[in-house]
């Protein structure tokens, strides 16, 4: 696709004899809200755990902004605005909250406009300012989650992959997670979004992907999804 | 970058004060045993940088230590090369090691890291009692360099010592306080996370390795000096390895302090208990404390005055 | 200066040391490369069953290997109450990736030590009437202090294929290695299984320490020389795969010969410690896979 922020072509990955991926193509537009979905196990975190760099792919090619980036390491693809949240929080538990933002805006964010003022700021657009000063040790489930997503929003991305940051959460406080996603939309950051939570996914995305086993089965608006067969098998019917 | 200035200045008036201890006229014996120790605060340090701010041990640190200490025996041999070629010399043979076993299992999960150092002393030494031109396994007489700048040969390694340790705590305190430090801390806290926040990790971790090696080398650059007659029973004694581990780890791991008190105070111990009871024992009473603290109090001294403060 | 005589000989000592190696090599292969717990002591439990054979043989005559067997079931209590100790101090917190390795190591030193006051540092070896045999073999030597431990290693290694394969718990310690909330599903006891694996390690940790005994001399930092072996070997046998481990016992035993018959004894741990570094490099799973 012309003009794609984030292009993956026919990307393949293997854990010993289970095949993971198989030949996934995904392109994602600059500024769009891109859902990914798909039934427990069909690959949605390997994939992303391939853009982002943590896994090393078997096959096929990532580009970003137009540069390939499939054997960069995960930090620097960070750098140039590649930015993960995790499924399971994974603070920086000896690091107060505020720390915990220092590590990615020091680093990722490195000399793309970023100073200790941000860190605050970004707290309180999330609501964390004033648990700024403790540990993660002692912050419930929904602000470990809001941390995740704080932190991914301090390394400046330019593409923000959101895994299952709603899991578990109540009603409103999907909403609330769901306002920030939107806002930051807004700024110009293209969001991907991983989720469970059918409503969610529905609302925000322009555009869905559906991952089944491994393989790309599905793709369009949230109307055209919900009325395709194929998809409606492979979560219901097996 | 502020409080460098200030810690530089405390620096050169310890030195200084131990210049002035010279003067005073103190039992020798003062100076042995403040050697020793002061050479703990080097090794303690120089494992924390590794250890306790990245999270990778290393149960190695003899063939690090021996390394700069054969090092600079090679070196007096050949060329009889002064004190400070010495310390660099040795201090770079080990970074290089440190480099080399770093490139070839940091990639992999930190418990090969630990494996690899384990199985490193073990192979040096092997190789180092093979090695007649430093004296194999009978070892080497070592003659100290006639007229030492003051004072006799022994107070001035103490000086020497000192100044080097001072070195080292400020290379800590600086690495502690940088980008580097907290890129250190977030790997050790999670290490795909700090990976995916930017952090340059495998560069880090070879970064903390040849940083630790080299003071490690550092360290045992000026011990054939010292003892006068080297052999690879006493540069890669058992002492070295789980002292390195037992001083920060006593002290505390998470700040350049913790090393300075484990080290203080365990070198000290041991240096009155060695008068009265067997070395083995001490070594044994050594392993029992570490032990001890690794399962009762692993944050050491500092982790129990943080927690007492925040009561 | 080469002979196809000395090579035979050379290669057939190197696959006894490697029967022998295995049975060095199980226990860690069991508690490092399934239950995938860094028990850097490991050689130390071979040396303390070593001095147990020495010790029960000098005071009472009793034959070495036979020693061996019989304490089985002593370290393997040992083993599950050391299991205790680091599951209830580190991995229960998490903190088994630097606690718990700085604890087996301390564990390490102060058996080591231990001995060492104990003991002293004078070597021991055991020797009994038909180990000193040893027998002709087309045109090749093959000494009875060998021989024997290199058979016991690979009944050894025979004994715990079957048991992990072939019985409830050893299938409950497979399973515990990839699944632990399968594990509990199925009505077992994670904490449990994993206890009677690390004793099982602890207990082949001993008798292969009699077997030692009976082949060359032993001090107490002997320990240190078998560090780098085990880990070679479980690294390079695959990490868990108890085959893996004795054909990787086998290479390492007849690499470590041949470089002994022709460069000399004293690179044998040089041998043990390229395999290892060689392995490590050459391992499919990097920092995130297994």
């Amino acid at each position: 696709m012309a003009g794609a922020l984030l292009e993956i072509n026919g990307l393949t990955k293997r854990f010993g004899g289970f095949l993971a991926l198989n030949q996934v193509s995904i392109a994602v537009k600059p500024g769009e809200r891109f859902g990914l979905i798909g039934p427990n196990g069909s690959g949605k975190t390997t994939l992303i755990n391939c853009v982002s760099g943590s896994l090393p792919v078997d096959g096929g090619r990532i580009t970003f902004e137009g540069r390939d980036i499939t054997a960069m390491p995960a930090h620097r693809r960070t750098r140039l605005g590649i930015v993960r949240s995790f499924q399971i929080p994974k603070p920086f538990t000896s690091m107060t909250v505020l720390a915990n933002l220092g590590i990615p805006l020091e680093n990722a964010a490195h000399g793309r406009g970023a100073d200790g003022a941000d860190a605050m700021q970004i707290l309180e657009t999330i609501g964390l300012a004033n648990k700024a000063h403790l540990r993660p040790a002692g912050l419930t489930q929904i602000e470990m989650r809001k941390l995740e997503l704080a932190r991914a929003m301090a390394a400046r991305p330019k593409l923000l992959i959101s895994d299952e940051a709603m899991a578990g959460l109540s009603s409103a406080e999907v909403d609330d997670i769901l306002a920030i996603l939107f806002r930051l939309n807004e700024q110009g950051i293209t969001i991907i979004m991983i989720e469970h939570i059918m409503r969610a996914v529905m609302r925000f995305s322009e555009r869905i992907v559906v991952l089944d086993a491994g393989e790309r089965i599905a793709e369009g608006t949230p109307d055209e999804i919900v009325r395709n067969p194929a998809v409606e098998k492979a979560y219901l019917g097996e | 970058m502020g409080r460098t200035v200030p810690a530089l200045l405390v620096g050169l008036a310890v030195v200084a004060a131990g210049m002035v201890l010279v003067l005073v006229r103190v039992n020798p014996y003062f100076y042995f045993a403040g050697y020793v120790i002061l050479q703990y605060v080097v090794i303690a340090t120089a494992w924390n940088i590794l250890g306790g701010y990245g999270g990778y041990v290393n149960f190695g640190t003899p063939a690090f230590f021996a390394l700069g200490a054969y090092t600079a025996v090679v070196l007096i041999r050949s060329l009889k090369a002064p004190l400070p070629v010495l310390i660099v010399a040795g201090g770079l043979v080990a970074a290089l090691l440190g480099l080399g076993i770093g490139y070839l299992t940091l990639r992999l999960r930190g418990v090969f890291f630990s494996i690899a150092t384990l199985a490193l002393s073990v192979v040096l030494q092997t190789i180092i009692m093979n090695w007649e031109y430093v004296g194999g396994s009978r070892g080497l007489s070592i003659l100290r360099p006639s007229g030492p700048p003051f004072g006799n040969y022994g107070v001035f390694l103490f000086t020497v010592m000192l100044g080097l340790a001072v070195v080292a705590v400020l290379m800590a305190r600086f690495i502690e306080r940088s980008w580097i430090g907290r890129g250190l801390a977030a790997l050790r806290d999670n290490e795909e996370a700090a990976e995916c926040m930017g952090v340059p990790t495998l560069r880090l971790k070879l970064f903390a390795t040849t940083v630790s090696g080299f003071l490690l080398g550092v360290a045992g650059a000026p011990f054939p000096y010292y003892v006068t007659f080297i052999e690879p029973n006493s540069a890669f004694a058992l002492d070295y390895a789980v002292n390195a581990l037992a001083m920060p780890m006593i002290g505390g791991t998470t700040s350049w302090i913790g090393p300075v008190i484990g080290a203080v105070l365990l070198g000290t111990a041991q240096q009155v208990a060695i008068v009265t009871i067997s070395s083995e024992l001490n070594l044994l009473l050594v392993g029992v404390v570490l032990v001890g603290f690794v399962v009762v109090a692993p944050e050491g001294i500092l982790g129990l005055v943080r927690r007492l403060r925040t009561r | 200066m080469f002979s196809w005589d000395l090579l035979a000989n050379a290669v057939v000592a190197g696959l006894l040391l490697g029967g022998f190696y295995a049975a060095v090599s199980l226990g860690i292969s069991l508690i490092f490369g399934l239950l995938d717990i860094a028990n850097i002591a490991q050689p130390a439990f071979v040396i303390v069953g070593s001095y147990a054979a020495y010790v029960l043989h000098d005071a009472y005559g009793f034959d070495p290997i036979l020693t061996g067997i019989l304490l089985t079931p002593v370290f393997y209590l040992l083993g599950a109450l050391v299991y205790r100790i680091y599951y209830a101090s580190f991995e229960r917190r998490g903190d088994e990736a630097l606690r718990g390795l700085v604890f087996f190591f301390g564990l390490l030193f102060i058996i080591e030590v231990s001995l060492s006051m104990k003991y002293g540092v004078d070597y021991r070896l055991v020797q009994t009437g038909y180990l000193s045999r040893s027998i002709e073999f087309g045109g090749v030597g093959i000494a009875f202090r060998y021989l024997v431990p290199c058979v016991i290693g690979v009944a050894m290694t025979a004994v715990l294929y079957l048991f992990l394969g072939r019985t409830f718990y050893g299938r409950a310690i497979m399973a515990v290695s990839q699944d632990q909330a399968a594990l509990r599903l199925m009505g077992a006891d994670p904490i449990h299984i994993k206890t009677i694996a690390f004793g099982i390690g602890i207990a082949a940790a001993s008798l292969a320490g009699a077997l030692l005994i009976s082949i060359a001399p032993v001090i107490p930092s002997t320990d240190r020389d078998y560090i780098g072996r085990m880990f070679a070997i479980t690294v390079l046998g695959g990490m868990g795969s108890i085959a893996g481990t004795l054909l990787a016992a086998v290479i390492l035993g007849v690499v470590e010969s041949l470089m002994a018959t022709f460069f000399g004894p004293s690179w044998s741990l040089a041998v043990s410690f390229g395999i290892l570094l060689a392995a490590l490099a050459v391992r499919p799973a990097g920092l995130f896979g297994r």
